[in-house]
């Protein structure tokens, strides 16, 4: 096979400035740590509500949560972020409309929507797991807490969730490390993230092989950083002698 | 949504149906190849031969933290590139939907491989020491003893990984591959009712996953009995 190999085609200057094209990557890779956050965030806080309204006495509640898992998970992801990127803004009040539309910058209005859209998506699983980590509790300990005086609120704060958490912490890294990974379908809706910047370089160098080879780097170095991380949450909040020990 | 109307629909509907086409034969080679290769890797994980077992973890270990969209995008432009280089012949059809399938199977193996294994150790070892007693061999005893039990078992979890298939293959406009969400999305690109087309598109797939889903529920219930 004549394919011409170029392992530094990283280091190889773009022509736009002093550039080269690692700075593209970087760029990308920054682009991708902010969705990717920016959408753990509000999953994170959106999932643990919405999993202890699937746990709470209330009807309502646990049917809103219930609906909304139903629907967020039973759409494609890509379908959703093209539904907050093309479908949504025509919908917002004119003034916002205008800022949206005039004022910020394409990327950034691209990377909100996909931020918010990759969130909510997420918040759907992150609800699953907070629920099933409530409710793998024993009994016990909610009757205790309620027989201590505590009100419902304090019931959670206190007692449940604090366990729950410690608990469903090795699922929730791998949540972690699929937020990151989905945050690469951004790229199909107009953001500057990694994917998008490697696949403009290998359109711009050829260098196909080498570029997609160093991204797939590129994601193993974070997906085993993001995991480590939450080893790293297992180990500093383990409470002894509250789940089996065995494995390490 | 001015202008979109019975009429429109039906003229967008041979396309729409092209897509849809794209979308379930991606499915079907997805889920078939994946299942297939994926039993394979699982029994190589399980394997007593330490090369087989390293080689099939570091095969799911790859696949599962790269996004299916690189992998998708990466196969684009290595499949063709193998294709030359094993045949000396240049790969003269569709290369996008060949890439496409060739990256779900692979990919979906990764994920099938997991379920597999899991499936094959919840059968109780007493299953393996009879079949070995009834003097048949390892292929045999997998092939009439193990696996038709523990497919029973596992098909709930299949079709789950079906339906998250069934979401991902929209990915394939990555490369330009006109599946049903792609049809939807430039016919309404095109008319400039992007807006319903979209949420037509959005409501398909959360009505079939969403009775799938509800399919399989049932069927866990069933089995669990």
């Amino acid at each position: 096979m004549n394919y011409a190999w170029n392992w530094g085609v990283l280091w190889d200057k773009t022509g736009i400035g002093n550039e080269i094209y690692l700075n593209w990557i970087l760029i990308g890779l920054g682009w991708l740590f902010a969705i990717g956050g920016i959408a753990w965030l509000i999953a994170m806080v959106l999932g643990t509500v919405l999993g202890i309204m699937r746990t709470l006495p209330s009807k309502t509640a646990n049917r809103i949560a219930s609906a909304y898992v139903t629907l967020f998970r039973n759409v494609p992801l890509l379908v959703q972020l093209f539904i907050w990127y093309y479908v949504m803004p025509d919908f917002l009040p004119a003034g916002v409309k205008n800022w949206w539309f005039n004022d910020l910058a394409p990327n950034t209005s691209a990377m909100i929507s996909a931020s918010i859209g990759l969130g909510l998506f997420t918040a759907a699983r992150i609800c699953e797991q907070v629920r099933t980590g409530i409710q793998a509790l024993p009994k016990g300990q909610t009757h205790a807490a309620y027989a201590l005086g505590f009100n419902t609120r304090q019931v959670y704060r206190e007692v449940l969730l604090p366990q729950a958490f410690r608990m469903i912490l090795p699922p929730l890294g791998s949540e972690l490390t699929n937020c990151f990974k989905n945050a690469s379908v951004a790229s199909l809706v107009g953001v500057i993230e990694l994917i998008s910047q490697v696949k403009t370089i290998a359109e711009y160098t050829q260098s196909n092989l080498e570029i997609y080879t160093y991204a797939t780097l590129i994601y193993m170095v974070v997906n085993i950083s993001l995991l480590m991380f939450m080893g790293f949450l297992e180990r500093r909040f383990r409470v002894p002698g509250l789940m089996s020990e065995g494995k390490s | 949504m001015n202008g979109f109307n019975w009429a429109e629909l039906s003229t967008a509907m041979p396309g729409l149906m092209q897509g849809l086409g794209v979308t379930l034969r991606l499915l079907a080679m997805g889920v078939a190849g994946g299942i297939v290769i994926g039993t394979f890797l699982a029994l190589a994980r399980l394997s007593s031969i330490k090369f087989l077992s390293t080689l099939a973890k570091m095969y799911v270990n790859y696949f599962r933290s790269v996004p299916l969209l690189l992998v998708l995008i990466w196969f684009y432009y290595a499949v063709p590139m193998i294709f030359t280089l094993v045949t000396g012949d240049y790969l003269t059809i569709d290369v996008a939907f060949t890439s496409c399938a060739v990256a779900f199977m692979l990919f979906e193996a990764a994920y099938f491989s997991e379920v597999v294994r899991a499936g094959i150790q919840s059968i109780s070892k007493g299953q393996f020491n009879a079949a070995y007693a009834l003097g048949m061999t390892y292929p045999q005893a997998m092939r009439l003893v193990i696996l038709p039990q523990a497919f029973r078992k596992m098909l709930p979890l299949i079709l789950q990984q079906s339906i998250i298939l069934f979401q991902d293959t929209t990915l394939v406009a990555a490369i330009g591959l006109v599946d049903f969400f792609r049809a939807s999305y430039v016919r309404g690109d095109l008319m400039n009712l992007l807006t319903p087309y979209i949420i037509l598109a959005g409501a398909m797939y959360f009505v079939v996953s969403s009775l799938a889903m509800l399919g399989v529920k049932q069927l866990q219930k069933r089995l669990r009995v």
